[in-house]
C-alpha cells in the first residue's frame, strides 16, 4: 500500500473558491480513480492561497486484474454472426469458451501500475476542474483551446510513494519541487513523499491544512483583542476570508481615532470588514472599541509594527470618507433625500421609486385604519385590544376602524404613513450609496437625528425585516405597518404586472417578501386580510396609466373568511371612489377582473410558501394539506392554529381511532356515490354570498344535517347514540371554531369515537331497507361534515 | 535572529531562518532599494524614473503619456488596441488619469480628479509575472521582511471597453497599491494571447513610501517641491469646473460630435482615429456624470453607446490587421 500526494501550485486563488475547491479536488480524483477500480484507503486534501494538495492513503500497487466475459453466438449459429463476434473481440475460435451451447470470449485483463492511472487522472482532472470562474494566460494563449485554470498554473507535485508520477500538462511537468512561503521562503523546496509533505511545507512557512490557518487566526485575533483589555467580534466568513489570504497568518492588533467612533458603529464594523477584511473588537462595556484585528501574511522583522502602522493609515482614510459621508447626509433632511427618489426607476412598468413610497404610504394608513395593525396594549386606550394572537379569542365583532381619537390610533395611522413616506429615503444617501447593505439602517440613523418619532426611526431602520430565516422579526406597530406595506406591495405589484417567481429564478425577491408576510402576521398574530390587502396594493400598482385604480374606502370584515370572487370584486368595486359609469365602465370592470384574477394568483403562491415554511418547520406535509384543502381562508394566523391544533389531535390515539372511523366512513360513501356537502373553498364560491356572509368553514356543512336526528323507523341502539353524539358534538364543534378554538373543536369531534366504533360494530349500513340505508348513510354524511369543519381527513395519511 | 527553522535545512544549506531568509531564499527574494546620497526615501519623481529603469531594463518600451483625457491608463491605444493581435508587446508608461466624480476641491487628502497611473502591459503574460512585479516594488524601495503584500481577488472590468480579465488588487499593509490583470477580452474580443496588465496607483504608492497622510504633501522631487505645489490649484479649479461651471449643452453636443466622428473615421477604415474619438466620448461622459445631469435610466444607455463606439474600434482595428497577424501566425485567426 502506496500513498499518493499532488500539489497543483498557481498564483494566488480567490479565498472564496478555495473551499470548494479542495472539495472538489478530492471529489473529481476519487471518482477518477474509481474509474479504474482503485480506491484509497484515506482521502485529505487542502487549499492555501498558492495550493490545492490532495493526500490518497493506501493505494495498490497495482488496480486488480479483471476477467471480463462476453456473451456470443450459439453453437451452430449461422458462420457470419461467429465471425462478427470474433472481430468484435479479436479472439480466434478456439480461443471461444461454450457453456450451455453458447459462446463465450474472456479476456483476462492484467491489473495497470497504479502510477499509472494516476499518470492519466492528473491531467484529466485538471482539464475538467469546475472553477466559478477561469482564465487563459502566457504563450499558450495564442489559442483560445489552451488551459483554463483560476490563475496560472505554475508547478504539479505529483508523488507516489517517493517517485515522480510523471504528467504533463500546458507546459507545466511534475516533479517533487515546490515552493515555500512568497516571502520567507521563496526558493525551491523538495517533497520526499506524501509523508512529509505537510510538515516540510510548515518549515517554509507554510500551513497547508486551512482549518489550522483558521485556528491560529481565531486564537491570535482574540488574545491580540484579550492583551488590549478588548474582546473580539467574532465572524466566520472573516475568517474563512483571512485563512484564505495567508499561508502565514499573523494576527494584529491596530487602533484608529476615537473621534471615529463618533460614526455609526455598524459603519465603522462595515467598512473595516467588507473594505479591509479587519474584526473589530468591543470594549469591556460591550460597545465597539476603536481597535481592529488584521491579519497579516509574514512573520514581519519588525514584530509587525510597520504592517500595523500602514493599515491603521487606510483604515484612517476609509473612515473619514464615511464620516464625510455621514456629516454630509446628516445635513440634509430625508424629506428631501425621498424627494430625488423621483429620478430613480423601481421598474419600468411600475413607476419611480417615489411612485412605490406613495404606494406604501397609502397602504401602511390602510393597514392601521382598518384595524389591522393595532396599537400596543399599553400603548393604546382601553377597548383598542390587542391583536387576538392566541387563537382563544374571538374576533371583536365590531371591529374599530377609528379607534378613540385619545387614543394611539390616530397617531399610529400617521405615524406609519410618516415613516412609509421616509423609509426609502437613504437608498439616495452618500452612505448608502457606498455601502449599500446599510440600507434602512442608516435611513434610521438620520431620522432619529433629524428628530422624527422614535417609533418613525425604529420603523424605518427595521422595515426590511425580517429578511431571512432567523432575522429579528419586528413587533413594534409603526414598523410592522410600513413592513408588511412594504412587502405587499412588492408582490402585488409584481403579480399585477405578470412577473411571477418560476422554478429557481425569483429576481425580485418575492419568495422572500413573502416569508417576511407570514413571519410578520405569525409572530404578532396580525389579522392581515390578505385578499383584500393584495387588491388595493394591485389597484395602484400601475402609476400613470389607465389601469391605476384607487380602491380609497376598501372595506372588509375582520376575522371573516375569505372573499370568492365575486365578493371581492363586489367590495372592489364599491370601494372606488369614482362611480363606474359610460362606456369606460366595461374598462373598469376588466381591470377588477385582471386584479381578480392575480389576487387568486397570488394567494396561491403565499399557500405555497406556507406549505414550504410549515414543512420545514417540521409539520406533517399531509395535515398540511388536510387544512388547506378546506380551501379560501385568507387569515394565516387562524390557518396556523388549526394546523398545530390538528397536529396534536391525529397524534392521541381519540384522534387515530377518529380517523380510522371518519376512512372508512368516507370510504362507504364514496362507494355509494354520497357527495361532499362541505366541499372546499369552490363550492361554496359559487355561492354569490356578500362579503358579511360567513364562508363555507363557518357555515353548517350539510343542510340535511339540520333534520337528520329523527329516524322513521325502530333506530339500533349504536345508531341513536351516534345521532345523539353528532346532535351534541355538531354545535360545539361549530361555537369552538367560531371562537377559534380549535382544540375545543378537535375534543368535541373526539366524542364521535366511541359511537362510531360501536356503530360499525353493530350496525349494518346496507341494509335491505332502502330507508334504513339511506337513513344510515346520511348518519356518516352528518359525521364526515361533521369532521370537515376542522380539516379534510381524506388528506390525512395512515 | 533565528525562529522556526527554514526548509532548507534539509538540504544542508543552512541554519534556517525567521527574519532573514537563507541564502538560496535571499536570493530568490527581490531586493529592496538602497539608494545613497539621495535622501531617502523615493521623492515621486524619482519613483517614476525608477519604475521607468527598472522595466527599460526588462525589455519594455517606454512610452509617453497619451495627448487626451482619458479615466485610466488602460484607455491608452498602447494597452487598448496593443491588447489585441498576437504579436507580443511589451510597453511602460505613465498616465494621467482623469475622474471628474472623484474631485474634492482640494480637500480631502486621498482623493484626486486628475492623478497619475503607472502602466504595464506584457503581452504575452511572462510566466514570472508576479516576481517581475514583486521586483519593481523592491525596486522603488519595500521591504518585503517588513511589509505585508497580498494578491486579493479582483476580477476587472470595463463596461465602455468591452473589456475583462481576471487578477487582484495588489495590497501593500492593507492598502491597494495596484491593479493586476490578465486580461481576457478587449473591445468583446477574445485576447489571444493575452497580457498582463499592471496597473499602479502612483500617488498612492508614494504616499505609502514617503509616509504621508497627504496627497498634497508628498514630496514630487528631492528639491523641496512638494505634489500640492505643483496640483492644489489645479484640482480647487477642476474641481469646480468639473462640478458647477462646466456647460452641459455643450457637452452633450460634444459627446454627439465625437460619436459621430468616430462612425466617420470607422466608415473611412481609420481604427485609430476611431478610437480616439471613443477616448473622447467616454470623458465627456463622465464629465456630464459629474455634473449630475444623466439619469439613471440613461446612464446605462450612455455606457453602452460608449462601448459600441469602443468596440468598432477594435473591430476595425482587427479587421485591418488581420491579414499581416495572419501572415505572421499561421492558423491565427481573430
Amino acid at each position: 500500500m502506496t500513498d499518493f500526494l499532488l500539489e497543483l501550485r498557481s498564483e494566488e486563488i480567490p479565498a472564496r473558491m478555495q473551499e470548494k475547491a479542495r472539495e472538489d479536488l478530492a471529489r473529481l480524483f476519487v471518482a477518477e480513480l474509481d474509474k479504474a477500480g482503485l480506491k484509497a484507503a484515506e482521502v485529505v486534501s487542502y487549499a492555501t492561497p498558492r495550493r490545492l494538495a490532495l493526500i490518497l492513503k493506501g493505494l495498490p500497487a497495482k488496480t486488480a486484474a479483471v476477467s471480463e466475459e462476453t456473451k456470443g453466438p450459439r453453437v451452430g449459429a449461422p458462420p457470419q454472426a461467429l465471425e462478427g463476434f470474433l472481430r468484435k473481440t479479436g479472439l480466434t475460435a478456439d480461443q471461444l469458451v461454450e457453456r450451455d451451447g453458447v459462446l463465450f470470449a474472456i479476456v483476462d485483463k492484467p491489473g495497470r501500475a497504479t502510477a499509472e492511472v494516476l499518470a492519466a487522472a492528473i491531467p484529466a482532472v485538471i482539464r475538467a476542474f469546475p472553477w466559478p470562474k477561469s482564465m487563459r494566460w502566457g504563450a499558450d494563449s495564442l489559442s483560445t483551446e489552451s488551459l483554463r485554470w483560476v490563475r496560472p498554473l505554475q508547478g504539479i507535485v505529483a508523488l507516489f510513494g517517493s517517485d515522480v508520477v510523471p504528467c504533463e500538462i500546458a507546459g507545466v511537468t511534475s516533479g517533487a519541487a515546490t515552493v515555500g512561503h512568497r516571502f520567507h521562503h521563496p526558493g525551491a523546496i523538495t517533497i520526499g513523499s506524501a509523508d512529509d509533505y505537510v510538515e516540510k511545507l510548515r518549515d517554509a512557512h507554510v500551513i497547508v491544512d486551512g482549518a489550522e490557518r483558521r485556528n491560529i487566526i481565531a486564537l491570535g485575533a482574540k488574545m491580540a483583542a484579550q492583551k488590549a483589555g478588548l474582546s473580539l467580534i467574532e465572524d466566520e466568513g472573516l475568517l474563512f476570508e483571512n485563512a484564505g489570504l495567508t499561508e502565514w497568518p499573523m494576527p494584529l492588533l491596530g487602533r484608529f481615532d476615537e473621534a471615529f467612533l463618533a460614526v455609526p458603529p455598524e459603519v465603522i464594523q462595515l467598512t473595516a470588514r467588507v473594505n479591509q477584511k479587519y474584526f473589530v473588537c468591543r470594549d469591556s462595556a460591550g460597545k465597539l472599541a476603536n481597535a481592529f484585528v488584521c491579519v497579516a501574511n509574514i512573520d514581519a522583522a519588525d514584530g509587525g509594527e510597520k504592517i500595523v502602522a500602514g493599515n491603521q493609515k487606510v483604515l484612517a482614510a476609509r473612515l473619514s470618507d464615511a464620516r464625510f459621508f455621514y456629516e454630509t447626509d446628516l445635513k440634509v433632511p430625508l424629506e428631501a433625500q425621498a424627494g430625488k427618489l423621483e429620478k430613480i426607476v423601481f421598474h419600468e412598468k411600475l413607476g419611480t421609486v417615489a411612485d412605490k413610497v406613495e404606494r406604501v404610504a397609502k397602504l401602511a394608513r390602510w393597514l392601521v385604519e382598518s384595524g389591522v395593525i393595532k396599537p400596543l396594549p399599553f400603548r393604546g386606550g382601553v377597548g383598542v385590544g390587542d391583536s387576538a394572537s392566541t387563537g382563544g379569542l374571538a374576533p371583536s365583532s365590531a371591529p374599530t376602524p377609528n379607534p378613540s381619537p385619545e387614543g394611539e390610533g390616530l397617531d399610529l395611522a400617521s405615524l406609519a404613513e410618516r415613516a412609509a413616506r421616509l423609509a426609502k429615503a437613504d437608498l439616495v444617501t452618500g452612505m448608502v450609496g457606498e455601502f449599500p447593505e446599510l440600507q434602512g439602517l442608516m435611513g434610521g440613523y438620520y431620522a432619529a437625528a433629524q428628530g422624527e418619532d422614535p417609533a418613525v426611526a425604529a420603523a424605518i431602520r427595521d422595515h426590511y425585516k425580517p429578511v431571512g430565516q432567523g432575522d429579528d422579526v419586528p413587533t413594534d406597530p409603526v414598523t410592522v405597518a410600513v413592513a408588511l406595506a412594504d412587502k405587499l406591495d412588492t408582490i402585488a405589484a409584481f403579480f399585477r404586472i405578470d412577473e411571477k417567481p418560476t422554478g429557481s429564478k425569483d429576481p425580485f425577491a418575492l419568495r422572500r417578501a413573502s416569508l417576511g408576510i407570514l413571519a410578520l402576521c405569525q409572530v404578532n398574530g396580525t389579522r392581515l386580510p390578505l385578499h383584500y390587502a393584495l387588491a388595493k396594493a394591485m389597484g395602484a400598482a400601475l402609476p400613470f396609466s389607465r389601469k391605476h385604480l384607487e380602491f380609497d374606502s376598501l372595506s372588509f370584515v375582520p376575522g371573516n373568511i375569505v372573499p370568492n370572487g365575486k365578493a371581492l370584486k363586489a367590495a372592489l368595486e364599491a370601494s372606488l371612489a369614482q362611480p363606474l359609469q359610460g362606456p369606460a365602465g366595461s374598462t373598469w370592470q376588466q381591470l377588477i377582473d385582471e386584479i381578480v384574477a392575480a389576487v387568486k394568483d397570488a394567494t396561491a403562491f403565499f399557500a405555497d410558501r406556507l406549505k414550504v415554511q410549515q414543512r420545514e418547520a417540521g409539520v406533517r406535509h399531509d395535515l398540511i394539506d388536510a387544512v388547506f384543502a378546506l380551501g379560501g381562508e385568507d387569515d394565516l394566523v387562524r390557518l396556523l392554529a388549526r394546523v398545530k391544533a390538528l397536529q396534536a389531535f391525529v397524534t392521541t390515539e381519540d384522534g387515530a381511532n377518529l380517523l380510522a372511523g371518519y376512512k372508512r366512513a368516507a370510504n362507504i360513501l364514496k362507494k355509494e356515490g354520497v357527495a361532499t356537502a362541505s366541499a372546499p373553498a369552490e363550492a361554496g364560491a359559487q355561492g354569490g354570498e356578500g362579503p358579511s356572509n360567513p364562508g363555507p368553514l363557518l357555515s353548517q356543512g350539510s343542510e340535511t344535517a339540520q333534520h337528520a336526528s329523527g329516524f322513521a323507523y325502530d333506530a339500533e341502539p349504536a345508531e341513536a347514540a351516534l345521532a345523539s353524539a353528532l346532535d351534541a358534538a355538531e354545535p360545539k364543534a361549530t361555537a369552538a371554531i367560531v371562537a377559534e378554538d380549535f382544540e375545543g373543536a378537535m375534543a368535541a369531534l373526539a366524542t364521535l369515537r366511541a359511537p362510531i366504533d360501536a356503530f360499525f360494530d353493530s350496525v349494518t349500513v346496507n341494509d335491505a331497507d332502502p330507508v334504513k340505508r339511506a337513513a344510515r348513510l346520511g348518519l356518516l354524511a352528518r359525521m364526515r361534515d361533521a369532521v370537515h369543519k376542522v380539516a379534510d381527513f381524506a388528506k390525512i395519511e395512515g | 535572529m533565528k525562529g522556526r527553522v527554514c526548509g532548507h535545512r534539509d538540504d544542508g544549506w543552512g541554519e534556517g531562518h525567521r527574519l532573514t531568509p537563507c541564502a538560496p531564499c535571499a536570493k530568490a527574494l527581490p531586493k529592496p532599494h538602497r539608494v545613497t546620497n539621495l535622501s531617502e526615501p523615493l521623492s515621486f519623481q524619482r519613483m517614476i524614473l525608477t519604475l521607468h529603469d527598472y522595466w527599460s531594463t526588462r525589455g519594455c518600451l517606454i512610452l509617453q503619456p497619451y495627448d487626451m483625457r482619458m479615466g485610466a491608463g488602460t484607455f491608452h491605444p498602447a494597452t487598448t488596441l496593443r491588447a489585441l493581435g498576437p504579436e507580443p508587446w511589451n510597453a511602460a508608461f505613465v498616465q494621467p488619469c482623469r475622474r471628474p466624480t472623484d474631485g474634492r476641491y482640494g480637500e480631502n487628502p486621498n482623493r484626486l480628479q486628475h492623478y497619475y497611473q503607472y502602466q504595464v502591459i506584457l503581452k504575452p503574460s511572462p510566466p514570472d509575472l508576479q516576481e517581475l512585479y514583486l521586483g519593481s516594488l523592491a525596486a522603488i524601495g519595500i521591504d518585503f521582511t517588513r511589509h505585508d503584500i497580498r494578491f486579493v481577488e479582483d476580477d476587472w472590468e470595463s463596461p465602455t471597453l468591452g473589456a475583462w480579465g481576471l487578477g487582484w488588487e495588489v495590497w501593500c499593509d492593507g492598502m491597494e497599491v495596484t491593479q493586476f490583470t490578465y486580461f481576457q477580452q478587449m473591445g468583446g474580443f477574445d485576447c489571444k494571447p493575452v497580457a498582463g496588465e499592471l496597473t499602479y496607483g502612483l500617488e498612492r504608492l508614494a504616499m505609502y513610501i514617503q509616509n504621508k497622510d497627504s496627497v498634497y504633501d508628498l514630496a514630487f522631487n528631492d528639491e523641496g517641491v512638494s505634489y500640492g505645489d505643483v496640483f492644489l490649484e489645479n484640482e480647487r479649479e477642476m474641481s469646480k469646473w468639473n462640478f458647477e461651471i462646466a456647460d452641459t449643452d455643450a457637452l452633450f453636443d460634444l459627446f454627439r460630435k465625437a460619436a459621430a466622428e468616430c462612425e466617420r473615421s470607422l466608415e473611412a477604415k481609420l481604427p485609430i482615429p476611431a478610437y480616439e474619438q471613443a477616448i473622447e466620448a467616454s470623458h465627456i461622459f463622465n464629465l456630464l456624470n459629474a455634473r449630475g445631469v444623466i439619469s439613471v435610466a440613461e446612464r446605462q444607455a450612455y455606457i453602452g453607446r460608449v462601448r459600441d463606439l469602443a468596440k468598432g474600434a477594435c473591430a476595425a482595428w482587427i479587421e485591418k490587421k488581420s491579414p499581416e497577424w495572419e501572415a505572421a501566425y499561421p492558423g491565427w485567426a481573430a
